[in-house]
Formats: C-alpha cells, sequence, structure tokens
C-alpha cells in the first residue's frame, strides 16, 4: 500500500520551479521532508536563495498539489540549514537542465566560484560543454543571468547563448 | 497614513537591525541602478544583487521581530520606522554617484559583509547562523563580482581609472564607522551572537589591500572622521530614500503583493 507521504512526495513531482519550469521542486532538491503528523502533513523547504522571488509561489505550488491529490491540509516549513546546495539537484533534475538549454552545475568543490572565500583575479571559468551542440569552446560572459542562480554565457561554436546554473 | 512602530532597544535586536539595516539600504541603492547601469549584463548583476540583499535584508528583519517579540514583522520593520530608528552604516545610504562609485561601495560591503557572514555562520543563535550560511555563498559571488570590476575600472581608461580613484578617495572615510564597536558589539560578543565589528577590521583590511594591490590602487590614508548612521544619526541622503520605499506602506497601510 502507498502511504500518504509516498503519495504526496509523487504528488511534488509535478510541481515545478517557476523560473526554471523544466524541473520539479524534488529535482531541485528543495522539498527536504514530508512529515505526517496525523492531522496534517508537513512540507520541509530549503530555499535555494535568499531572495529567490519564486520561494512564496513554490510553497503555494507544493500546497496546492497535496490539497488536490486529496491529501491535505498540508503545511509548509522553512529550513535554513543546512543551505540549499546545486549538489542536491538530482542526477535526473541536471539531464533535464540539459536538455532545457541550461548547463547544469557540477559537483562544488572548496576551489569553485560560490563556495570559495580566496580572491581569485582573471579567472578563467571552467570550460563548460555548450547545452546545445555539446562543444566546449565556450565563453562566459556574465556570472549574473536572468535569475539569481544562472550565470550568462554563450558558444563559440554554434554562437548560441545559454545559461549556467552555478554551482553554490 | 499609517503611524510609525518603535522597536526595543535591546542590544541583540539592534545587532540584527544594523545587519538587516545594512543590506536593506545598500540593496535600495543598487537597485536604483535598473535600466541605467553601463551594459545589459550588469544591470542585470546589480539587480541581482540587490535581490540577494533584499533576501537576507528580510531573514534578518523578520528574525529580529521575533526576538524583540511585539509582534512586528518584516515589512513593519523595513516600511514604518522613523529616519533615526534605522541602524545601517552611513556608507550604504550616500547616492548611488557614477557605476565607479557603485563598484567601489560594492568592494568595500560584499568584503565586510563575506567576512561577518562567515562569523555569524558560527552564532549562538542557530537561526542567525542558518541565515549566515546561505547569504556567505551569495556574499563570495558580490565580492569578487566587485572586485574584478574594480581592477577592470581602475587599469581602464584614463576616464575610468580617474573616476575609480576619485571614488575610492570619497568612499573611504566611511568605512570606519563599520569597526567602530560599542555596547551592541560587547553584548552580541559575550552572548556569542556574533563577532564585534572591530573584529572583523583586520581580514578587512588585508583583503581590501589585496584587491587595490591588484587594482594598481594606492589604500588612502586613515582620516579621524567617523559617520554615526548605526546609532540612527543620518546623512541628509537618508530621508530621501525613506520617502521613496515607505510612501507606499504609509499610504497604503498594510498593502501586500
Amino acid at each position: 500500500m502507498v502511504t500518504r507521504t509516498e503519495r504526496a512526495w509523487q504528488a511534488l513531482d509535478g510541481v515545478l520551479d517557476p523560473e526554471v519550469p523544466a524541473l520539479s521542486v524534488r529535482d531541485l532538491g528543495i522539498v527536504r521532508d514530508v512529515i505526517d503528523h496525523g492531522a496534517e502533513l508537513e512540507v520541509v523547504l530549503t530555499p535555494t536563495y535568499s531572495g529567490c522571488p519564486a520561494t512564496e509561489a513554490i510553497e503555494q505550488g507544493v500546497l496546492a498539489a497535496i490539497e488536490a491529490e486529496g491529501l491535505g491540509p498540508a503545511r509548509a516549513t522553512l529550513r535554513r540549514a543546512p543551505a540549499w546546495t546545486t549538489d542536491w539537484i538530482s542526477d535526473d533534475g541536471k539531464r533535464k537542465l540539459r536538455e532545457y538549454g541550461i548547463a547544469p552545475p557540477h559537483t562544488v568543490t572548496p576551489a569553485q566560484a560560490g563556495a570559495q572565500s580566496v580572491l581569485v583575479f582573471r579567472r578563467k571559468p571552467e570550460a563548460l560543454a555548450c547545452p546545445h551542440c555539446g562543444s566546449t569552446h565556450t565563453e562566459r560572459l556574465s556570472p549574473f543571468g536572468s535569475t539569481a542562480c544562472k550565470a550568462l554565457w554563450r558558444c563559440l561554436d554554434c554562437r548560441e547563448p545559454f545559461e549556467h546554473f552555478k554551482p553554490i | 497614513m499609517q503611524p510609525s512602530i518603535r522597536i526595543a532597544d535591546a542590544p541583540a535586536v539592534q545587532y540584527l537591525l544594523r545587519i538587516g539595516d545594512t543590506a536593506l539600504i545598500l540593496a535600495q541603492r543598487l537597485g536604483e541602478w535598473t535600466g541605467h547601469a553601463p551594459v545589459l549584463e550588469e544591470d542585470i548583476a546589480l539587480a541581482n544583487m540587490a535581490l540577494d540583499l533584499i533576501g537576507q535584508c528580510r531573514a534578518v528583519l523578520t528574525h529580529a521581530g521575533a526576538l524583540e517579540g511585539a509582534g512586528h514583522d518584516e515589512d513593519q520593520l523595513a516600511f514604518l520606522r522613523e529616519e533615526r530608528d534605522y541602524r545601517n552604516v552611513t556608507l550604504v545610504e550616500l547616492p548611488r554617484g557614477d557605476f565607479a562609485f557603485t563598484v567601489v561601495r560594492n568592494t568595500m560591503m560584499a568584503t565586510f559583509f563575506k567576512l561577518l557572514w562567515e562569523r555569524l555562520g558560527e552564532s549562538s543563535d542557530k537561526e542567525l547562523a542558518a541565515i549566515a550560511g546561505k547569504a556567505v555563498k551569495e556574499a563570495r559571488y558580490h565580492q569578487q563580482h566587485a572586485a574584478d570590476w574594480l581592477v577592470r575600472l581602475a587599469g581602464g581608461t584614463q576616464e575610468s581609472r580617474r573616476r575609480s580613484e576619485q571614488a575610492l578617495a570619497e568612499l573611504w572615510p566611511y568605512h570606519a564607522e563599520l569597526f567602530a564597536s560599542d555596547a551592541v558589539d560587547e553584548h552580541a560578543a559575550s552572548t556569542r551572537l556574533g563577532p564585534r565589528w572591530s573584529e572583523l577590521q583586520e581580514p578587512w583590511s588585508a583583503e581590501m589591500a589585496q584587491i587595490l594591490q591588484e587594482a594598481g590602487l594606492a589604500m588612502p590614508a586613515t582620516v579621524p572622521f567617523l559617520s554615526t548612521g548605526k546609532r540612527g544619526v543620518h546623512s541628509e541622503h537618508m530621508g530621501f530614500i525613506l520617502a521613496e520605499m515607505q510612501h507606499l506602506q504609509r499610504a497604503y497601510p498594510g498593502g501586500v503583493w
């Protein structure tokens, strides 16, 4: 028998990130837990960025999806620690990002942007594979893109611009 | 019109307000660049950094309201205080100036915030430590971005170098306030809420020296000047920022998105 929490997790597969609609909130790794309190379900979420404007929309989407499945009532709680990292994006999520035209983040190591504390000037970012043609002949245009979580790149072979989900 | 609120003088609350208000007012200044930055990529970058700062500010002000225990939420704290009750450093309220001025200020402030968030990650206050754990990653991006731009401007044209030097000379005297500790800092240190800001001066100076050296700019001399924003005595610019920030909440009390 499928439990209530398992059904809730399944319902969350259908809740897409409003800013990267290729990914579900589960793919992104921001749903940390679903707890059955009997009277209600608790969905524990960890925000991606402090100022992510999608946080409230995601909360509402999560609660609506659970209600639509008839699993409610539910409430969403925020868990800030440990801080969200792109390492929590599932492998499936990374594949979906690439297919959507966004270069997925690589695993975060201390030497990488966003995780390092030392200043490195004129650092050439690691070569990224273009999500359109696969070429690694690419360059970064700006460390900030259309949303806080992405950087702007372009491919020097197929000439297409693309975004990179920054490892953080 | 919505009347103003007052907030408790409790040192822990005041310590949090200094952090939240400094992020809030800097974000407001960065937001002014939207649609006006010299290149599109930078327009986006400045807005992104403003958004990170707003997010950090929201979390800190919400927590300050909870610590105070008088039922004030982030919006009331951000929009319904009188000028004298804002605790941001004066440095962040100075008008945005030209792009060089913004880049120099961002370099100074992102370096400060990065060091502060690193220390707050060890706060005895679990909520503050959790907020810091996220914010420090964002501050590192901000610092690297601002420092890269400063190096670029200082090594660019004669004009960009002249403007960088001028911005540095104008802004430098205001950094002293960041590191002037008082009873609020002593309380934070003794309860392990966070560091005395004076403890951040040495690492800040070292990182600024590294950046300025890379940019080929001389570190300005220290002058006997201490701004007073942290105790609520602000520059003449502050009232104008607040008028713009607050008019909607004052005119339409309790309005939400």
